[in-house]
Formats: C-alpha cells, structure tokens, sequence
C-alpha cells in the first residue's frame, strides 16, 4: 500500500473529476455534483482543489500552491509535498509566470495570468445562495430560473442598515449572465481577475461535492446595483494615500495587515509573497543597474 | 513582527509531526509499542467504530489507524477513508443476507419468547459500571487462563448457527407491511461514487447513516426520541454477528462466498400509518446496520431511517425528520475536517472583514456627526 498510484487517487476517480470539470466549462458557473473522495488531508484544507489538481496535472508539469497568497503558509506547505509525493515527474515552482497549474486557497495571483495557465481555487461554500437558503433542493430550483432576488435584497437590505455592502469576501458573482457563483473566499479585491480571465478557472469544493468554473475570456460580473457600484478593499490611510508594502514599496497590490511588536505600529505587506518577492528583485536590479551606471 | 510566523511552515510542520510521534513513543523507555492485534481484540469496539466510520472492511489497516493515529476515533476513521480511496471498485457484491447471519447476540424487546430464544451474548447493558480495580494489575496467568477455560464443557456442536428473523413473526401476524416479492429493481445508491442530491432514495440515506460518525447520529436520533420528533420506537430484533459475503465465481458466475463481515443489525417498529391508498393499517420499520459491534449506532440509524421515511414523504416537521439535515451534518470525515480547518490561517479573509467594518464604522461616525 506503500506504491502509491500516480495521483493518489485510482483512475476511474480521476477520470469522474475530468467529466465533471469539463461539464463545469460547458455550462459556466454550474456546480456540477460528483462524488469527491477522501483525501488524506482534512475536509476544509482544500481536498475539493486537490482532487481537481490530482486528476488535471500531468508528467513534466510545474505546479505552485498558495495558501493566503503564500507559498510557504502551512497548508500550502502540506498540500504541496503530497503532490509532489503521489505526482513523480512534475515540478514546483513559487513564480507565477512558470507554473501551469496553481492551486490556491483564499487567493488569485498579482501577476495576470496566462492562456496557457490554469488556477484551481478551494471551495469552502460553493453556492453562493447558502447566506438565504439553506436548502440544497430549494437553491437547485433558485440557479436553474436564475432568481437571485433573495439575495439582491440581503444587499439593499445591508445599504439600507449600514449604508454599505457588508460581504467582505466571497462575493456573489454572476457569470455569463445566468448562475451567480461563490468564488471562494477570495477577498473583493481578486474578483474583478476573473472577469474576461484568460487563464481558465476552476473551483472545487471537496466537503460539498462540487465543480463549477469560469471558463476563458468569461463574464464575471460581482452583483451590486447601478448606484451603489461593487468596491474592492480600500487600503488607503488616514490622508487618503494609498498604503504601500513595508518590504518593496508595492502600492497596488492586496496587503496583509501586522502590527509590529516591537513599535506596536501598524504595518502592511504584500499578501502575495512571490509579487513582493519580484518587485523586490526589480528594484535591486534596478538598484544595481544605477549602480553601474554611476559607477 | 508576531503575525509573521505562519510563513516559514514546512520546518514546523516537520517538528510537529516529529512532537507528534514522540508523544506516541514516549512510553518506550520501558514498554513495548502497541501491536496491532491487541488494538482488534482488547479494544474491539472502538474498533468497530471506527471500522464502520471508515466504511472500508479492512481490520488490520483498522487497527493501525487506531495506532498511528494515537486512538483518535475521527483521525483512525480518517486514514481508512483516505486509504479507501487509493482502491478502485471492482466488484459489487449481493445483498448480504443476515438471516444467515452467524449470531454472537440477538435480543428482542418487543416479545419475550421470540424463536430461537433470546441471546444476550457479550454486552455491557446489565453491568454494574463499577471500578474493576483488579483489572489494573491483571497478571498474564489470569489473563490468559479465562480464554483457555472458555470453551470447557461447551457442546459446540448443539450452537445454532442462525436463528429466524423475529420480523417473519410479525409479518406472518399481519402487523407488518409485505416485504415486496420483487426485489427493487434499482440499484442502491452508492454514495461513494455519487453525491448527494436531494431528494435522495432511501438507499442513499442507509448508506450515509451506516458510515456516520456515532456520536452525530446518536444526538440527532436522541432529539426524535426525546420529543423532536415521534417515533416511539420498539426494537423488534438486534444482531450482532458474521454475515457472508457474496461475489460470482469469475468464471462459473456463482455466487461463492469470499469472506465474513461482522455486522451489527437493527429492526425498530414504529407505530401503525395506516395507507395512504385505504389499505391495512400496519406498522411501520426502521432499518439500521453497520459494520463491527455498535449497537447505540445500529438503533439511532434505524429511529433515523424511520423519521427520514417519514419526513420524506411530507414536509420535515423537525430537525430528524430532514433529510437534508441528517444526512449532510453526520459524517465524521467532513464535519471534523471543516471544524478543524479553522485553525489554519484566514488572514485574507479577516482582512477583507476589517475593511468592511472600517468601512461600516466610518460611515456611521460620519452619519452621526451629520444628526
């Protein structure tokens, strides 16, 4: 039992996570029901994203995965010694340009993503319909006539108690205009990267049995209304400026908030290590090219 | 920087695991690690759990869960299930047959009398649960001398193998709906290789209560039995044995048994519907089995089989009675999984919180500055 096959998983499963996942592209945004396996690892640590890395990746491959944005975050850490122990012959890789697939929890890359790229996203709660219904049944009816009025309304409803849109993350998107989908619990800031993507994105939840996709170059629309327009997290201070990375300087990218312990001051970094790692090397090669210039 | 920590994981998940297994092996400095075996035999109800939470029939890699992963009854049932998906399915075996069950125990609380006579066998139920103190210095001569007396003077010979069902009785009586005399022309529901989709058949919901997690069962059975609910149930027949298993011969295509599996079986009568269609008033049942020796879970399942059936065919008027409740809250893997993944970070998301709240607060500081 030592002679694990490649993949872990057997072949008939693999091959009933390929059927689902290509059903998921025809039919953008669907949750496409199949029968999710135990995977080694717990139930919320990413077992869905796995199963779908599992039966997608190949010989030669280069994989990266990211938890929180981070190659090196425990979870990530885990997830991808054991694709790499049931997976010989692929390659890892932290930088985004290289991989060809990435599984990432909570995250999509800075860095845009390619045609030739593929992200597999881990699933919590695939249905974005959970925060009103909480029958299966009844939100299987709700999708197929496209009636998201119940949750149009938990959003007026929110503008009308806070004079905001309170749903931080997981963020009701609706995808070529019929099936609103949850896209994870990626913050607001990464739903517009799934508009008009050009890497094609897979979301798999693993506890809910379920597959579902934007496929390339697709319409993600996050739902809001004409006069109250969908935001992304704002990371401005207090006078309005844009807060930058502590470590590179970054000012445009999703920061992780710390309050130093040894100043108690609040300071903020790139949630994505590998863009903060390349706008770093930027610099220094920047840094060093003035060098030599001056020199 | 305190936050940072989290970053720099794959040399602490290496310690962990290291800490992990010390605590495991600490006892070495004098003892022997626990053999497998002695996990099956002098621990065999929690073996049993979690061999019936795993949904795989393998005792040895049963065992070995249970060790490695420290007696935890989640984390055994777990590894099983993970192990269980490296399997591809070969085969499928017939129904198994439990009349031809080779019975440890049998009971009854609906007759006194039932053919073939009560069989209390190995059970706990009229134990005093006192302190068997002895049991903490038991010396190996003791130990070993009460199985070696066990079968002394015992006429092995005069042991039935099986004995009648007592829900025949019933049915004879006419207290109980015909079994149909066609077998169900569809095929179970295998929910290892299907979802969930609700409405699901019956078939589905035996499967999913039959490799639960006990403790989620037994709460949820517990709610109808307490109020929530109306089954008032009597537990027609209980059994624990060995049951055959069947597969057809590769070549001849008869059926030839390949093994036993030990099962606990139970059959709870419910009171009388009468038909919808204005046919007989009769009882109605609930069925619950699981592998291995847990009655508690056997008897939950089937006072859930019958509030499911019930729920089922109107609206749920409680928690036991909804399917979808039942069925999708009681599986030890996925319920512990999620809980645990709590404990991994959530950084982004709670960062994506705190905007929203600044957010909200700004708002409402600058609508109470304007009142």
């Amino acid at each position: 039992m030592n002679e694990e096959h490649f993949g872990f998983l057997d072949e008939y499963a693999k091959k009933e996570v390929r059927r689902a996942t290509l059903k998921a592209v025809a039919i953008p945004g669907y949750q496409v029901p199949y029968s999710s396996r135990e995977m080694p690892m717990g139930r919320g640590f990413g077992t869905g994203g796995l199963q779908l890395t599992l039966a997608l990746i190949g010989r030669g491959e280069t994989l990266k995965v990211i938890d929180q944005g981070s190659d090196d975050s425990v979870n990530a850490v885990n997830l991808r010694s054991f694709i790499e122990m049931t997976c010989p012959g692929i390659h890892t890789t932290i930088r985004t340009e290289q991989a060809d697939l990435i599984q990432s929890r909570h995250r999509i890359p800075e860095k845009p993503l390619r045609e030739d790229q593929l992200l597999v996203l881990q699933v919590p709660y695939p249905d974005a319909l959970v925060v009103v219904e909480a029958s299966e049944d009844r939100r299987k009816l709700l999708h197929g006539e496209a009636d998201y009025s119940r949750l149009l309304v938990k959003l007026y409803e929110d503008i009308v108690k806070f004079s905001e849109i309170t749903i931080s993350h997981r963020y009701p998107t609706r995808i070529n205009g019929h099936y609103v989908i949850d896209p994870s619990p990626i913050p607001r800031w990464d739903v517009p990267k799934l508009h008009h993507s050009p890497a094609l994105i897979l979301l798999g939840a693993g506890r809910e049995k379920k597959i579902y996709a934007v496929p390339p170059y697709t319409q993600a629309e996050p739902l809001a209304f004409e006069d109250v327009p969908f935001r992304v997290e704002d990371f401005s201070d207090e006078q309005g400026q844009r807060r930058s990375c502590v470590r590179c300087g970054c000012n445009s990218s999703f920061l992780d908030e710390y309050v130093d312990s040894a100043t108690g001051e609040q300071v903020y970094r790139c949630s994505d290590s590998d863009w903060c790692n390349q706008q770093l090397e930027q610099q220094q090669g920047v840094d060093q090219a003035v060098e030599v210039a001056n020199g | 920087m305190t936050y940072v920590a989290i970053k720099g994981g794959a040399q602490a998940i290496e310690g962990s695991k290291l800490a992990y297994e010390y605590l495991r092996s600490r006892q070495g400095v004098n003892s022997l690690p626990l053999d497998t075996s002695t996990i099956e035999n002098q621990l065999r109800l929690l073996h049993s759990r979690v061999i019936s939470e795993g949904g795989v029939y393998h005792p040895k890699l049963a065992s070995l869960a249970i060790k490695q992963a420290q007696g935890d009854t989640l984390e055994s049932a777990f590894a099983l299930r993970a192990y269980r998906s490296t399997m591809p399915r070969l085969a499928e075996t017939e129904a198994l047959d439990t009349s031809r069950m080779r019975i440890t125990r049998r009971i009854s609380s609906a007759f006194k009398d039932i053919p073939g006579g009560q069989m209390l066998g190995a059970t706990t139920d009229y134990h005093l649960r006192l302190m068997r103190m002895e049991l903490l210095d038991e010396s190996a001569e003791a130990f070993m001398a009460i199985s070696r007396s066990w079968f002394e003077g015992l006429d092995v010979a005069q042991i039935p193998d099986s004995f009648p069902k007592v829900l025949d009785g019933l049915r004879q009586q006419g207290l109980l709906a015909e079994t149909p005399q066609q077998p169900q022309q569809d095929q179970p529901f295998d929910i290892t290789r299907e979802p969930l989709i609700f409405p699901v058949p019956r078939s589905a919901a035996l499967a999913t209560m039959t490799r639960s997690e006990q403790g989620s069962l037994l709460a949820l059975a517990y709610s109808n039995m307490r109020g929530y609910g109306d089954v008032h149930p009597t537990v027609a027949e209980l059994r624990v044995g060995f049951v055959p298993v069947m597969l057809p011969h590769p070549i001849s295509g008869k059926p030839m048994e390949i093994g036993e599996v030990e099962i606990t079986e139970c059959e709870v009568v419910a009171m009388y519907e009468s038909d919808e269609l204005g046919g007989k008033p009769s009882f109605t049942l609930g069925y619950g089995a699981c592998f291995g020796h847990n009655e508690v879970k056997a008897i939950s399942m089937a006072i859930l089989d019958r509030s499911l059936q019930k729920g089922m065919q109107g609206t749920p008027s409680n928690p036991s009675e909804d399917p979808e409740f039942v069925l999708l809250h009681i599986d030890g893997i996925d319920s512990m999984g999620f809980c645990t993944h709590y404990k991994m970070p959530h950084y982004v998301t709670f960062q994506s919180d705190m905007d929203r709240l600044r957010a909200t607060q700004n708002k409402h500081a600058a609508e109470d500055q304007k009142s």
